[in-house]
């Protein structure tokens, strides 16, 4: 879950804490387009980017591939039975049958345009999840590490509290506070994730505000508004990318535990961590709908956890081509 | 080493308390009337009044703050509103089991993570290398709940029948029971009192429980039924702990000790184990610590696919019946236990490398 995060968040903090001016004094975009070069050549970055591309086709081109609407109803329409298993042509299924290549669920609809649809709302969380936190964690790890002293101590010991608590624990205790539904799943998730943000980002801002070209910012007078948000955050960026690479994979992954448990997308929501959470009680006698929405979260989550892999790899300073 | 200690305890205490407070808030600010969540839609607002009354609801917020610190402190919990039990009971009852998940989740994934990881290190860049770290990488990516579901449906059903039937969900078969030691031992022991208490929580600990008494039919069952469970929960964290200890162990063998003690004529496999080792295995202490959190979050999970009445499964229903009194002690409880794991992990770090000591 979320430790995968804080795995990422140790390499991004060593990682930001060694700022290099000569590196920051280059152009940005050959530091990106040497590290998309970079990406390019590593095995794990390149099936990442697979993965994730597929994952965001299908998102995109849901409705030309999914072959049923995931709300529609079959009952009546086709002659199917509940949770009736897969029937694929090809695989020797009669041909009279409708295919169904992954079964159809408890309430009669076809199982593979619900896990098709259901990459829309899972990208969907995992991004905006990721969105709110880092920016949230940028604005407060920034104003923590660059006015540093008592405002530093109060942001920093509220981020040590919620990193006291087991992330998925606080995350239940909020959307109870709130309600259940993807909105303010999505929000749970973002603030148990945000101190991890917040943290490197702080990190980041001390390393690079002692740098020479600061200095030198300062004395031609500019402010510190304008050499907070021009000078350092642009070049404390590098870290957060690879971080909220892998924390779309740990959203994506904690919003479909909420959902699990009833607490995130609700039905009829085509939603793989409900999907799963409404037939959970079914495997034994319908393993393939609990089976499928499980596989497309691994496999999402897989294609965001090798990208940023990757991506931390490519852009690592210290690894020299 | 002891000022050392000192400084981190220190460190903790304001975090303690902003958890004590957050607890406090977090279960205040959940929506809903306790009364009528536990009572039913249907109560009348005068046995809600005296409900509200009884349970000290209508005092100010700030007294409840003070009351629930300093019964805290004193180790009382108070009774659970929809139980009318002890919270501290309902405890004894729930604690152990996930105690039970989370070190035998912990101990998999030590003992085959660790070595997962030296073996891909000690390989590197070959099948073994890239098949483990395939392994190491779905391995992180899978929703434990998933994989919970999976497991049961191919031990318990599939194989259904076979001698590796594992039971899919309890912690004991029908018809057997744990017959907690000091029982069996004839201890004279009052019922209610904390030292009871005390010896029902160890007792309840059942494969500790089976081992001390000698009764291995209920420690073989105890077992069948965590395997799954413990498997399920330990895979994130046993790739977690294979990839930094190849990562870390990859450095290390970079080193120039390492170059040294393999000039000597050292062979490899002592190289490893003597000098590379014990270095490599440091990060991979501190990342326990932070492991141990996912696996109290992952209990929620895998108790539920399970079918196991722990403390995770009982915060859940407590959030959901708004069981104020069950929410803030069992957070508090979790909360604290990751406080202390992490503290001990930071101080044995303290104390396998001196170096960070100093800081």
């Amino acid at each position: 879950m979320v430790t995968t995060l804080k795995r990422g968040v140790e390499a991004a903090e060593a990682f930001a804490e060694q700022a290099d001016e000569d590196v920051l004094l280059g152009s940005p975009t050959a530091l990106w387009k040497t590290a998309l070069k970079r990406l390019f050549r590593r095995k794990t970055g390149v099936v990442g980017m697979c993965l994730v591309g597929m994952m965001m086709i299908t998102a995109i081109a849901a409705p030309i591939i999914a072959p049923y609407n995931p709300q529609e109803v079959l009952i009546g329409k086709e002659k199917v039975r509940k949770r009736e298993a897969p029937c694929i042509h090809l695989l020797g299924c009669e041909a009279d049958k409708p295919q169904h290549i992954m079964g159809v669920d408890g309430n009669f609809r076809d199982q593979f345009s619900r896990v098709i649809y259901g990459a829309r709302v899972s990208l969907s969380i995992g991004f905006t999840t990721v969105l709110f936190a880092v920016s949230g964690g940028m604005i407060l790890g920034a104003i923590a590490g660059y006015w540093g002293g008592w405002i530093d101590n109060v942001i920093m010991r509220i981020m040590d509290v919620i990193l006291g608590f087991p992330s998925l624990l606080l995350a239940i205790a909020i959307v109870a506070v709130l309600g259940p539904g993807i909105r303010n799943a999505l929000l749970a998730i973002a603030i148990v994730t945000l101190p991890a943000y917040a943290r490197v980002m702080r990190a980041s801002v001390l390393s690079i505000k002692e740098l020479d070209y600061v200095a030198a910012s300062k004395a031609i007078g500019a402010s510190s508004t304008r050499i907070l948000l021009v000078r350092i955050v642009p070049n404390a960026m590098t870290p957060i990318v690879v971080l909220s690479t892998l924390g779309i994979a740990s959203a994506i992954l904690d919003a479909a535990g909420l959902s699990f448990l009833g607490l995130g997308a609700q039905p009829p929501t085509a939603e793989w961590g409900t999907m799963l959470g409404s037939e959970r009680n079914q495997v034994f006698s319908a393993p393939h709908l609990v089976f499928f929405p499980g596989l497309a979260i691994m496999i999402t989550v897989l294609g965001f956890n090798l990208l940023g892999d990757g991506m931390r790899d490519a852009l690592d300073p210290r690894l020299n081509d | 080493m002891i000022g050392y200690i000192t400084r981190r305890v220190l460190v903790s205490i304001p975090v303690l308390f902003g958890i004590l407070l957050v607890t406090f808030v977090l279960a205040r600010l959940i929506p809903g009337e306790p009364c009528r969540a536990i009572l039913g839609e249907k109560a009348t607002q005068e046995v809600c009044d005296r409900f509200t009354r009884e349970h000290g609801l209508d005092r100010p917020i700030y007294v409840q703050f003070g009351l629930y610190m300093t019964r805290i402190v004193q180790g009382d919990f108070g009774n659970s509103i929809r139980f009318s039990r002890p919270v501290s009971q309902i405890m004894v009852e729930r604690l152990p089991m996930t105690i039970e998940l989370a070190v035998g989740g912990l101990i998999l994934a030590i003992i085959v993570g660790v070595p997962l990881g030296i073996l891909s290190a000690m390989r590197h860049n070959t099948g073994t290398d890239v098949a483990t770290m395939i392994f190491a990488n779905i391995g992180i990516s899978m929703p434990v709940f998933w994989l919970g579901l999976m497991l049961a449906y191919v031990f318990a059903l599939l194989l259904k029948g076979t001698w590796l039937w594992l039971p899919p969900s309890g912690r004991l078969s029908a018809g057997l029971t744990s017959t907690p030691f000091f029982e069996v031992w004839g201890w004279h022991v009052v019922a209610g009192t904390g030292k009871a208490k005390f010896l029902e929580f160890i007792a309840n600990h059942f494969v500790f429980n089976s081992i001390i008494t000698g009764d291995w039919k209920v420690l073989k069952d105890a077992l069948r039924h965590l395997v799954l469970p413990v498997v399920a929960l330990s895979t994130i964290p046993m790739a977690i702990i294979a990839r930094m200890t190849r990562s870390s162990l990859l450095e290390v063998l970079g080193r120039d000790y390492v170059r040294t003690a393999r000039a000597k004529g050292a062979r490899e496999r002592r190289v490893v184990a003597r000098h590379a080792l014990r270095n490599a295995l440091l990060p991979v202490v501190t990342i326990l610590g932070l492991q141990m959190g996912a696996l109290l979050g992952g209990a929620v999970l895998t108790e539920t696919v399970f079918g196991l009445a722990g403390v995770g499964r009982m915060l859940f229903e407590a959030i959901t019946a708004r069981d104020y009194p069950i929410i803030q002690a069992f957070t508090v409880v979790i909360a604290v236990a990751y406080m202390l794991i992490n503290m001990i992990v930071d101080v044995s770090y303290g104390f396998l490398d001196p170096r960070i000591r100093l800081e």
